[in-house]
């Protein structure tokens, strides 16, 4: 059995590395590294594609770089550690909040970082890659195959297997990120700080999530930008190595946590930093999921369009803390308007919130449902690399085109989420 | 300038441990059965820094054998053997002519490969010879002692090239990896006990920058565990299928 990083949902697949796809019955679905939280990373029953995590070639001038799917950007990262001739760096344009992800899950999730409204998404800095279907292998980039490059990118995997990408890389200053640190007392100031950051690189917000009434959206908000100067080495991983047989994880710890959290900074503060540090916090500790214990955990993340972002994401978080539930975090962050070449991309204009909530069963669950209802009436769309629980209906509300993109569909491949997702035998009213 | 020959450079706990190995004056020498595996290894480790990298086709369990490999070899500062196979342990039982090849590829042909690099090491009168053998070797096992006898077989060898090439100066690492996640081991169900290649290759490289001169397990909890298993007594050991 493997599972995903939310370890709430599991699936029996069987394991090929082979560079052709295996012939048989049964589905595919490219694995990279198990990094998405529910079950679109799983083929339940079906066969796992592991892909080459080689490099093929790095244009150091023009900042290209090619790689095998199962490239770790980690990997990429530590190639961008050499300088090049006039002091600057190459950095990913776009990473997520972990550095240990594939080039071809990013593709499929169509990843979005702290920059999403400097940059976009990953998608729309990949110049090209091959995708290696039933029917052939292809070529797909904005200039050929473009329906199957729209498919793939944000396309979880289901259009074929990524064997190879080439990803246009960013030239910043440095490889240390200059940034500053600052309370926020409510909601209203979150919007107006990210909307005042615009000269940042990237910017996010932490909310504690039991703020109550007046201190909704109490938290901090960070940003950051590159800046030149030496930049020390990743540390050496903390491991986690056994799960905690309970989550520790309740109303108290966390109000204590938050507590301590926002006491450590009561003003506004400036800080220079490596790029490990501001970017992969959590990083600096293999295997933290396990700290949720053996039932594991939901991470809910959704999008909300700016009409509706300020009332929505108030009511959200007022039904978090109602509920004592969530984790140490709750993120914000504002997306830009710049949009995906992905069909079924999951960033759009608006303001994202990411919570991890433990697993407590049906509780948990309603909780989740009830976030849902919020996100859903305010025309936003939950992501799917993050989700174990949506219903088909909730999904075609979010992602009206599924039915397109449903055509670009390897017949070969499918996914535990997609069958969950597209289920038809509800009964019919 | 550092210069490193890899036999075997196609496996993966080998790919690992060349990019471990990598640095802007590694000079690569890569030896594997795949001409395209190889160019696509030579290809990345050019992109993480290698200064230059060689590759030469050869097939360790064709009857060519190894003398046109070496006539032309500068002897390698680092030299790692890593090629090998896991029998098929019933096959084996069965199939004498089988049963020989792979005896050959895991024990004869690597030991002579070991005993040639290290006569040159020796003149030179420096060099690391890693060659990767297994926990297997540690205990026969009904399971498999066809692979466990020939990877045994190989670290008694190394044992001894260690001791007589001491004083001069060639370390010799016996590398004993547990359960690695590989494209050999893909049919097996995994566990806890399981290791990614990506870590037995980093501590590889970083066992033979040490200049480690006896033997490696890695993980290396296995230590503890061979160290165990190689002391249950044998009439409670038969109870066992392992």
């Amino acid at each position: 059995m493997v599972t995903s990083w939310g370890r709430v949902r599991h699936a029996a697949q069987q394991i090929e590395y082979g560079s052709d796809l295996p012939e048989g019955e049964k589905t595919l679905l490219s694995y990279g590294l198990g990094r998405s939280y529910g079950d679109s990373c799983l083929n339940d029953g079906g066969i796992a594609l592991i892909t080459g995590d080689r490099f093929i070639a790095f244009d150091r001038e023009a900042g290209t770089i090619t790689c095998e799917g199962g490239t770790m950007l980690r990997s990429i990262l530590q190639l961008c550690r050499t300088a090049n001739p006039d002091g600057s760096h190459w950095f990913l344009p776009v990473t997520p909040g972990t550095q240990h992800i594939t080039v071809g899950g990013a593709i499929a999730n169509d990843v979005h970082g702290k920059n999403h409204a400097q940059r976009g998404t990953f998608g729309q800095h990949v110049q090209s890659f091959m995708l290696q279907r039933s029917d052939g292998t292809f070529l797909c980039s904005p200039s050929e195959n473009v329906a199957l490059w729209q498919a793939t990118i944000g396309g979880l995997g289901l259009t074929g297997r990524i064997t190879q990408a080439t990803l246009q890389l960013m030239r910043v200053p440095g490889l240390m990120i200059e940034s500053e640190t600052i309370p926020m007392q409510s909601l209203a100031e979150f919007f107006a700080l990210a909307d005042a950051s615009s000269a940042w690189e990237y910017s996010v917000g932490w909310v504690d999530c039991l703020a109550k009434g007046e201190a909704v959206g109490r938290g901090l908000f960070s940003r950051g930008r590159h800046v030149a100067g030496a930049c020390p080495a990743p540390r050496k991983p903390l491991a986690m190595p056994f799960e905690l047989p309970f989550t520790p994880l309740n109303r108290w710890t966390l109000g204590l946590f938050n507590a301590c959290y926002r006491r450590r900074i009561r003003r506004a503060r400036t800080n220079r930093q490596p790029y490990w540090k501001f970017l992969y916090p959590l990083d600096a500790i293999a295997g933290w999921n396990r700290f949720y214990g053996p039932r594991g955990f939901y991470q809910y993340q959704c999008v909300i369009p700016p009409g509706r972002a300020k009332e929505t994401i108030r009511a959200q978080l007022e039904t978090i803390a109602q509920a004592g539930e969530g984790s140490f975090l709750i993120v914000l962050k504002n997306f830009g308007d710049q949009p995906s070449p992905g069909m079924l991309s999951f960033p759009m204009p608006g303001t994202t919130l990411a919570v991890d909530f433990p697993n407590r069963g049906e509780r948990t669950t309603a909780l989740i449902a009830a976030l849902d209802a919020l996100t859903l009436a305010a025309g936003g769309r939950v992501y799917p690399a993050k989700d174990a629980v949506m219903s088909p209906q909730h999904f075609e509300a979010y992602y009206p085109n599924w039915r397109d993109f449903s055509r670009w569909i390897d017949p070969r491949f499918s996914s535990s989420f997609w069958r969950r997702v597209t289920a038809t035998d509800e009964p019919s009213p | 300038m550092t210069r490193i020959a890899i036999f075997g450079a196609t496996s993966a706990i080998a790919e690992q441990t060349a990019r471990h190995l990598t640095t802007p004056d590694s000079e690569f020498l890569l030896v594997g059965r795949s001409a395209a595996k190889l160019d696509a290894i030579a290809a990345d480790l050019r992109v993480r820094g290698a200064k230059s990298v060689r590759s030469i086709a050869h097939d360790f369990a064709s009857s060519d054998g190894i003398e046109p490999l070496l006539a032309p070899l500068e002897t390698p500062d680092y030299a790692l053997i890593a090629f090998g196979s896991l029998p098929e342990q019933a096959r084996s039982q069965t199939d004498i002519a089988y049963a020989e090849s792979q005896l050959a590829l895991n024990f004869t042909v690597p030991a002579m490969l070991a005993q040639q690099l290290a006569r040159r090491m020796a003149a030179r009168r420096t060099g690391m010879l890693a060659v990767i053998t297994s926990v297997a070797g540690d205990r026969g096992r009904g399971s498999n002692y066809f692979y466990g006898a020939a990877k045994g077989g190989l670290s008694r060898f190394l044992q001894g090239l260690r001791h007589h090439y001491f004083s001069n100066n060639v370390a010799v690492l016996d590398i004993r990896p547990g359960f690695v996640d590989t494209p050999m081991t893909a049919s097996f169900p995994k566990g806890p006990l399981w290791a990614k290649p990506e870590i037995v290759g980093a501590a590889i490289a970083k066992a033979m920058r040490d200049g480690k001169n006896g033997v490696l397990y890695t993980p290396i909890f296995w230590a503890a565990i061979m160290g165990i298993i190689r002391l249950v007594p044998a009439h409670i050991f038969h109870k066992t299928s392992l």
